[in-house]
């Protein structure tokens, strides 16, 4: 039953993160590798990122997400020693980096000689920052609503309050103005935007969005749905200032608080962990505990910009070549 | 006239184990639910501990009715391919001289039938239960003690009544009752219903449904307890279930296994005015840490992935089941607190029982199938089995929750047995149940949603009408329903 097939290089991940390190362990002279993506496209991430900003530092150009992607599935799929397999999940991997995917139809084992996992990440929510109040619908992680809009052509609400203003969240006020939605405010709870500067003036003052730095929600309302929110100014303690509260009337609360490496994997493999970072405890770029096993992209830690995830990637494709040479 | 010969105000799994338990009889049963789908009550939002019978007060009725219930649940939990795991519990103390304390509510056990309870000392402790507080000198063990996933009771119990041949009518709210001289006339937001005999299992709003038959002297006053559940990766912090010393009002608060493998906090126990309030809190949050890591020091507030609160229906300290002689005909099964859960499956029995008293004659059904096909997790299957599932249909190997590994043809089953919503697919499948929370699969979600039950996106709901997710489709502004 357990037909386990060897491979090169397999790499987890077909976002920005895996098609470096594909391009790259190629070009280092690797023939052999297996690129495994979840999703039913190549990109990650991307995909969903339809606004201009992508590229400034690595094409020297200003692209969208899809564009920028666009550059080097196009080159990947030229290029026959690279399969790549879509829908294919993975959800066991073991220390000797044997790993089980699930696609519609079947079940595989394959044995990485070498392994990229360039995974990405996924949103904190509402619940690890743990906003008391009621959980009706209308509470959205930004990435969510970022997909929900720009893939699936709906608009989730129309009066909305965002927490948090790193990027995402910024980018997503933008977004909603857009669409006609009334952004009622960005809530940020440090003393200043976590995001861009050049995405707080482009996403926010260009619209008159307000911006309330050093204030946190203090309970979300409503039975069905969203209905309010309190909000109050906090001290450099994070701690309720007394006598400052009010409410936002709102139907939607974005919540965009920041990014947590997806590693589930390598921690089943047993890669010694950074617990609080959710990452792998490394040396040097892109390495782990377990040998010719390597993490990348926003799996490895969060990146600002993608074109650092390129970058980046990149040499973890060159580790690997060179991994496989020397082996025995 | 379309007369029953019972109907069941209300979905919880109180309203569902008699749902039950009657078909199999020869009867024409139905059963009314306001929410969008069942389990959407207090039967959704409580620790799921199936109680072994300690913590009662001698004499009650649902003392009598918890260790009764502890006894059936595992054969039930049996035909209806529920998970049922027996975990046994710990009450535990931190002071030798409350011993005297711990040997009374053993006797008090033991009268009511509990078995198998035993005193344990610190070493036995230090063995089986290493991150317990080492403030800790003893406990009783109550080896009896399980966990459920109370939800999927609930569906497994109406599936199966509705195969045996009950009407399931969710999003039917009673707004009026009227006694006639043979029948109890039934007004509901989805029409009118005639029965011969009537079984309130409103739970919360008990006392309302008691009312319209003009019964005055029954209130329910709701208590909240606040729930935390903690990440899948603290499975193993604790082998049972640690319980504190009871107050007179609560079991205090515990940390709690759940049958789908998260460590859970809670409850709290605060009476409050609202029906619907759902709220937590932050004093909530606060006390349940406080009091979980005094019994498991390990436990952290970053532990924490998602909370909810749940509002136990207290009317007096025991449950109220009879038949209203004032109003013949009706039996009420109010106040039904916990353990709610645990005695349900007796509960169930001793309506049964009361109707026969009342001349509802009971004919065994010869057809009676008392068995539901389990649903497939494939999160529950050892890997090489879920290979087998995938090969038998392909679309289980198309992934769509992948924090909780949950497959399309998951969503589609779910669907099929029932569920209208997102929280119904959450509750039969956990797809959106785990680290992110449907960040990512929703969208995915919705649009099998749609397909299956040929639904605009603007009519999927959370959890019934008003809870919608979609305000509008992109500029197109007469979709919008708000
Ligand atoms: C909303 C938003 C706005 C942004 N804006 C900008 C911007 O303006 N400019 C800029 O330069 N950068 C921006 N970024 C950052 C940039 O998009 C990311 O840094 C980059 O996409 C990270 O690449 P990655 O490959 O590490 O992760 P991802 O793009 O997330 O790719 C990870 C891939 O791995 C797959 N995967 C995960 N687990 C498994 C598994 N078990 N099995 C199989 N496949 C799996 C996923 O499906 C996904 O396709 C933005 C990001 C977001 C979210
Ligand atoms: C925090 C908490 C923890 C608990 N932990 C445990 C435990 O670990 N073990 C245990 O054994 N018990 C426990 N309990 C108790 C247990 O949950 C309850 O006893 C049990 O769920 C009650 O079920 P029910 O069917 O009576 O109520 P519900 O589940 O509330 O069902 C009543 C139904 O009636 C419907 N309804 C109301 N009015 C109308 C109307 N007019 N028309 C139609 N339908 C209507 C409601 O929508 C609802 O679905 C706990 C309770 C709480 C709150």
């Amino acid at each position: 039953m357990k037909k386990m097939i060897a491979r090169d290089l397999v790499i987890v991940g077909g976002g920005p993160a895996g098609l470096a390190a594909a391009l790259t362990a190629y070009e280092a002279g690797v023939k052999d590798i297996l690129l495994l993506e979840r999703d039913q496209y190549l990109g990650g991430i991307l995909n969903q990122c339809i606004h201009p900003g992508f590229g400034l530092q690595y094409f020297k150009e200003e692209l969208t997400g899809p564009q920028y992607a666009e550059r080097f599935i196009e080159k990947i799929m030229g290029i026959k020693e690279i399969e790549i397999s879509l829908k294919s999940l993975v959800v066991h991997l073991t220390k000797k980096k044997e790993l089980t995917y699930i696609k519609p139809g079947t079940m595989q084992t394959v044995a990485a000689k070498t392994l990229i996992m360039g995974t990405g990440c996924r949103e904190r929510t509402r619940e690890m920052i743990r906003i008391p109040g009621t959980r009706p619908a209308g509470i959205f992680p930004a990435g969510l609503a970022q997909k929900l809009i720009n893939i699936e052509g709906l608009l989730p609400g129309r009066e909305v309050v965002i927490i948090g203003s790193g990027d995402i969240g910024l980018i997503m006020a933008r977004r909603f103005t857009l669409e006609g939605a009334h952004v009622k405010a960005v809530i940020e709870i440090q003393k200043e935007s976590r995001g861009l500067i050049r995405n707080v003036a482009q996403c926010l003052d260009d619209f008159n969005l307000p911006l309330y730095l050093q204030h946190k929600i203090l309970k979300i309302h409503g039975k069905d749905r969203v209905e309010k929110v309190t909000v109050a100014e906090v001290d450099d303690e994070f701690q309720e200032i007394s006598g400052t509260r009010f409410e936002l009337a709102c139907d939607t609360v974005l919540v965009s608080v920041g990014l947590i490496p997806e590693n589930e994997l390598i921690e089943m493999a047993g890669v010694v962990m950074d617990e609080k970072t959710n990452t792998p405890e490394s040396g040097e770029l892109n390495t782990t505990s377990i040998p010719g096993l390597w993490v990348c992209g926003n799996a490895y830690k969060i990146y600002d910009v993608v074109d650092g995830v390129t970058r980046d990637s990149a040499q973890a494709g060159k580790l690997a070549a060179e991994y496989l040479r020397n082996l025995p | 006239m379309n007369l029953q010969d019972v109907i069941i105000i209300g979905g919880g799994v109180i309203g569902a184990a008699m749902a039950r338990e009657l078909s199999r009889y020869n009867l024409k049963i139905a059963l009314l639910e306001k929410e969008a789908e069942l389990a959407f009550g207090i039967s959704k939002s409580n620790s799921g501990i199936i109680h072994p019978g300690t913590q009662n007060p001698p004499f009650s009725l649902k003392g009598r009715l918890c260790v009764q219930g502890n006894q059936l649940m595992r054969g039930l939990a049996r035909e209806l391919g529920v998970d049922f795991k027996e975990v046994g519990e710990l009450i535990v103390i931190f002071q030798e001289k409350e011993k005297a304390r711990l040997f009374s509510i053993q006797q008090e056990a033991e009268a009511l039938g509990v078995s198998g309870l035993q005193i344990v000392d610190r070493l036995w402790l230090k063995q089986h239960e290493p991150n317990l507080s080492p403030d800790i000198v003893a406990a009783l063990y109550a080896p009896t003690a399980g966990i459920i996933s109370p939800y999927r009771l609930v569906y497994g119990l109406a599936e199966n009544a509705m195969k045996n041949g009950v009407g399931i009518y969710t999003s039917h709210k009673v707004t009026a009752i009227i006694r006639s001289a043979d029948y109890f006339e039934i007004q509901s937001t989805g029409g009118i219903f005639r029965s011969r005999y009537l079984i309130n299992a409103a739970g919360l709003w008990g006392d309302k449904i008691a009312n319209m038959v003009g019964i005055q002297d029954m209130v329910i006053k709701p208590r909240k307890g606040e729930e935390y559940l903690l990440d899948k990766k603290r499975e193993h912090l604790t082998n049972h279930l640690i319980f504190p010393l009871p107050t007179p009002t609560s079991k205090g608060i515990i940390v709690i296994k759940t049958s789908d493998g998260n460590p859970m906090i809670g409850p709290t126990a605060q009476d409050c005015e609202d029906k619907e309030d759902l709220a937590t809190t932050d004093q909530g949050l606060n006390q349940v840490l406080a009091s979980a890591r005094k019994l498991v020091p390990a436990i952290s507030r970053r532990d924490i992935i998602a909370y909810f609160a749940g509002l136990r229906a207290v009317a007096g300290d025991d449950f109220i089941i009879r038949h209203e002689n004032q109003c013949p005909g009706l039996i009420n099964v109010v106040g039904i607190q916990s353990p709610g859960l645990t005695a349900a499956p007796a509960i169930a029995l001793m309506v049964v029982e009361i109707l026969r008293q009342q001349g509802l004659g009971l004919q065994p059904k010869p057809c009676f199938c008392k068995h539901r096909e389990p649903f497939t997790h494939l999160f529950a299957l050892p890997l090489a089995k879920v290979n087998k599932v995938i090969q038998q249909n392909a679309a289980y190997g198309d992934i769509v929750c992948r924090c909780e590994m949950i497959s399309a043809q998951e969503i589609r089953e779910a669907v099929k047995q029932g569920a209208r919503t997102l929280d119904g697919i959450k509750f039969r499948t956990r797809a959106q149940a785990g680290r992110c929370h449907g960040g990512f699969c929703t969208t995915r979600i919705m649009k099998i949603m749609a397909e299956e039950l040929n639904l605009p996106f603007s009519e999927i709901t959370k959890r019934g009408p008003g809870s919608e997710i979609i305000k509008t489709t992109r500029g197109n502004e007469k979709n919008d329903s708000a």
